[in-house]
């Protein structure tokens, strides 16, 4: 195993090490734009040029192979100018376009440039002009003036997606990205490009211009969008002087080794609108003859547990059918259990409904199962203590299930709207608990506003048995309350008290008494997630 | 910390005295406004000065050309504002009180505009820092205005509309075009 000195520390690393990984080890951060650690060394940009002791011209840190006993300096006045000059000659001719460009604060030129650089610019001659505002694809715009040509969108392309849309036309410093004629940027993978684009050419459509990127807060947390459970960055901005801004405005992917990488696929990446779309439930509201008024929670609670107490006392547990969905966290669905399958005794539960998982996978992140936390409904025991979801609404239609409670599920999605009209309409009471409008809550009696993923805290379990926690990053819109919490106040108002305070009271009972959770707790979970230990894998 | 107390005397404890006292001074100026201005109504005693009360906002009093007035934003020769909707002035505004909603231009050489912005003049506190932060000669303090009243809040919260059409008063411009002159089209490369 090499030992190496980089600027006096000592330290050593696997043979065939990069000097810069091995920096990094020492958190020593070399700058650099072309190399990025999840894609080949290529050597183009020239900013990570390290001095090697003996060695008499400067080195590239990003492909540079460490040796035993190597001097190494990152930091000094030969490598600071050579830096300096990369930088100036990287500007010749940049716009100046921060003001206007979405990179702005998050910038590696710029970062760069206000760190070592600080030239005035020397370049007299015209500076090139090239294309703005190029349409990629329907996700992604280019700015080929700002571009520093690190190739870095060429190579994630070739490399990861392998669809190989981008490619560098022209020489020199005509040098420009483009798309091949009539093959404009279709994968699933573009969002990405954005990201690994180090400065503002590569930039989002969903995010153009929305917000600049210093007003944002970012909170660590789990895509919903598939079982894959990638990591994620939740960008939120809530700027007190107006609740309209209050709003997601992107999610970037987080690194995660075992799950995701660094990447995100689109759907899981511009799946999030939901959260701030118009067809928000935002507070408790009772049906009255065919209107819906609006009331407290205190009303909402007390009018539901009447109408379920009704229901028990005229007929039995089993006329009432519960239908959660697998995009609640575990939390949420452990209460679920809790109350209405170990509490009530209702066997009616089942959170597959015909259909559930039968989107379209991709191979790579996106999986067919579009619900983040299937199989923590599936450790939870939401399936198989009864009929199935799709049977549960069958006998809603045939009228032997009165009462029937949606949590978060949209059944009408799955089972075509007629089907879930004509169940619906027969049954005595409908409660529908969840964030968004959907087709079941034409038929609901009552209606619980329920809070969307970055409005909670709490921990999905994806597809690989890895449990990961989501945080909350944003107030709950209205009057919502995170699902779990819903059902504590609907219990306490029945008259069944459980001592939960937070989401983590509940995983505390859950690491007690579910197998595979044993001993976890949020702690042990933490930014990364960790894996269940399951029997039989 | 030293506190410094003045003791009452006996004359200052019975009050009686210092009203008086009070009167006389009321009286005093009184009499002395009302003669220096019947003197300088009949042309006499021109040199010597007497109180004044401005009539605002009828009338106003000169102020500097340093003095910071209600905002406005420069425009272009076809009268669209300057302003490319950077939110560098909503950044560095210490009260938050500009907000912008930015969105694409059709030209990409414009490419952001400000589709909304909104100066709420209750909440500002004329610091001038917006004036400083603009890279594109677009926001100004220069219309040497102070903001009237309103029925409501709103109408205190100044529009786009209402910030583009302000003009800088005669002899106050700080921006370095007119409204409505320079290079046409405002990216931050060139003024
Ligand atoms: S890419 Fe970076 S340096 Fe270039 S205009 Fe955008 S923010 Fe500024
Ligand atoms: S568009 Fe971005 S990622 Fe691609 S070469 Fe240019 S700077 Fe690099
Ligand atoms: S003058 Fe100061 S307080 Fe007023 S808008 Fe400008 S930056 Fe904000
Ligand atoms: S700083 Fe200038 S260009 Fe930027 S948003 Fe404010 S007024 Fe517009």
């Amino acid at each position: 195993m090499p030992t190496l000195v980089i600027d006096d520390q000592k330290v050593t690393v696997d043979p065939g090490t990069t000097i810069i990984q091995a920096a990094k080890k020492l958190d020593i951060t070399i700058p650099h734009y072309c190399y990025h650690p999840r894609l080949k060394s290529v050597d183009m940009c020239r900013m990570c040029l390290v001095e090697v002791k003996d060695i008499p011209k400067l080195q590239t840190a990003c492909s540079t192979q460490v040796r035993d006993n190597m001097v190494v300096f990152t930091n000094n006045q030969k490598v600071l100018d050579a830096r300096r000059s990369v930088l100036e000659f990287l500007l010749i001719n940049h716009p100046l376009d921060c003001p206007i460009c979405d990179k702005a604060g998050e910038c590696m030129l710029q970062d760069f440039y206000f760190q070592f650089s600080r030239h005035t610019s020397k370049f007299k001659e015209k500076k090139q002009k090239k294309h703005k505002v190029v349409n990629l694809g329907p996700k992604i715009v280019l700015d080929s003036e700002r571009c520093i040509l690190c190739a870095r969108c060429v190579r994630f392309l070739k490399e990861v997606v392998g669809t190989e849309e981008l490619g560098i036309f022209d020489r020199g410093d005509h040098s420009e990205i483009g798309i091949y004629p009539g093959r404009p940027l279709e994968n699933n993978y573009q969002g990405n490009l954005a990201d690994v684009c180090p400065v503002g050419a590569l930039t989002a459509k969903d995010f153009r211009f929305a917000c600049r990127s210093w007003f944002l807060c970012q909170e660590n947390s789990i895509c919903p969008g598939c079982s894959t459970g990638c990591n994620v960055l939740v960008h939120s901005s809530e700027r007190s002087y107006d609740k309209t801004l209050r709003r997601v405005y992107r999610l970037t992917p987080r690194d995660n080794d075992e799950v995701n990488q660094s990447w995100l696929c689109d759907v899981g990446r511009y799946g999030y609108h939901f959260v701030d779309d118009p067809d928000r439930l935002t507070a408790p509201s009772l049906k009255r003859g065919e209107e819906y008024v609006k009331v407290d929670w205190d009303t909402a609670f007390r009018e539901v547990a009447q109408r379920l107490r009704g229901i028990f006392e005229r007929y039995s547990p089993s006329s009432l059918g519960i239908i959660p969905s697998p995009q609640l966290t575990n939390e949420d669905l452990y209460m679920v259990k809790k109350f209405f399958n170990e509490t009530l005794c209702i066997t009616n539960i089942d959170f597959k409904l015909p259909g559930w998982n039968q989107g379209q996978g991709d191979g790579f992140l996106l999986k067919a199962d579009r619900n983040p936390n299937t199989m923590g409904a599936e450790l939870l025991g939401l399936s198989g203590i009864g009929p199935q979801a799709g049977e549960i609404i069958e006998k809603t239609r045939l009228g032997e299930i009165k009462a029937l409670y949606l949590v978060g599920s949209d059944p009408a999605r799955y089972l075509g709207e007629e089907k879930i009209a004509s169940a619906l309409s027969r049954a005595q009471l409908v409660v529908f608990q969840g964030s968004n409008y959907n087709y079941a809550c034409k038929f609901a009696h009552a209606i619980l506003p329920g809070a969307t993923f970055v409005e909670k805290e709490g921990t999905f379990t994806n597809a690989q048995a890895r449990v990961q926690k989501i945080n909350q990053a944003l107030r709950p819109l209205g009057e919502s309350l995170p699902d779990w919490k819903i059902i504590l106040g609907l219990a306490l108002t029945m008259g069944y008290y459980f001592p939960y305070k937070a989401a983590e009271d509940i995983f505390k009972d859950i690491a007690r008494e579910v197998t595979g959770f044993s001993g976890l707790d949020y702690k042990k979970v933490g930014d990364k997630g960790i894996k269940l230990a399951l029997s039989g894998g | 910390m030293k506190i410094v107390g003045h003791k009452l005397s006996f004359l200052e404890n019975i009050y009686l005295f210092e009203i008086v006292r009070g009167l006389v001074i009321t009286t005093r100026h009184f009499f002395y406004n009302m003669f220096f201005h019947i003197a300088h109504l009949l042309g006499y005693q021109q040199d010597v000065e007497a109180a004044v009360t401005i009539q605002y906002p009828e009338q106003t009093i000169p102020v500097s050309k340093r003095w910071r007035g209600v905002h406005r934003i420069n425009t272009r020769p076809d009268g669209s504002p300057r302003c490319v909707a950077c939110m560098l002035c909503e950044t560095v505004c210490p009260v938050q009180c500009i907000h912008i909603v930015a969105e694409e231009h059709p030209d990409p050489a414009i490419e952001k505009y400000p589709v909304s912005f909104e100066v709420d003049v209750t909440r500002c506190c004329w610091c001038g820092m917006c004036e400083e932060a603009c890279p594109v000669d677009a926001i100004y303090m220069d219309s040497g205005k102070i903001p009237k009243a309103g029925y409501s809040r709103q109408d205190l919260v100044y529009d786009k509309e209402t910030l583009t059409k302000e003009v800088p008063l005669p002899g106050y411009q700080r921006s370095l075009n007119p409204p409505g002159a320079g290079a046409p089209k405002v990216n931050p490369m060139g003024l």
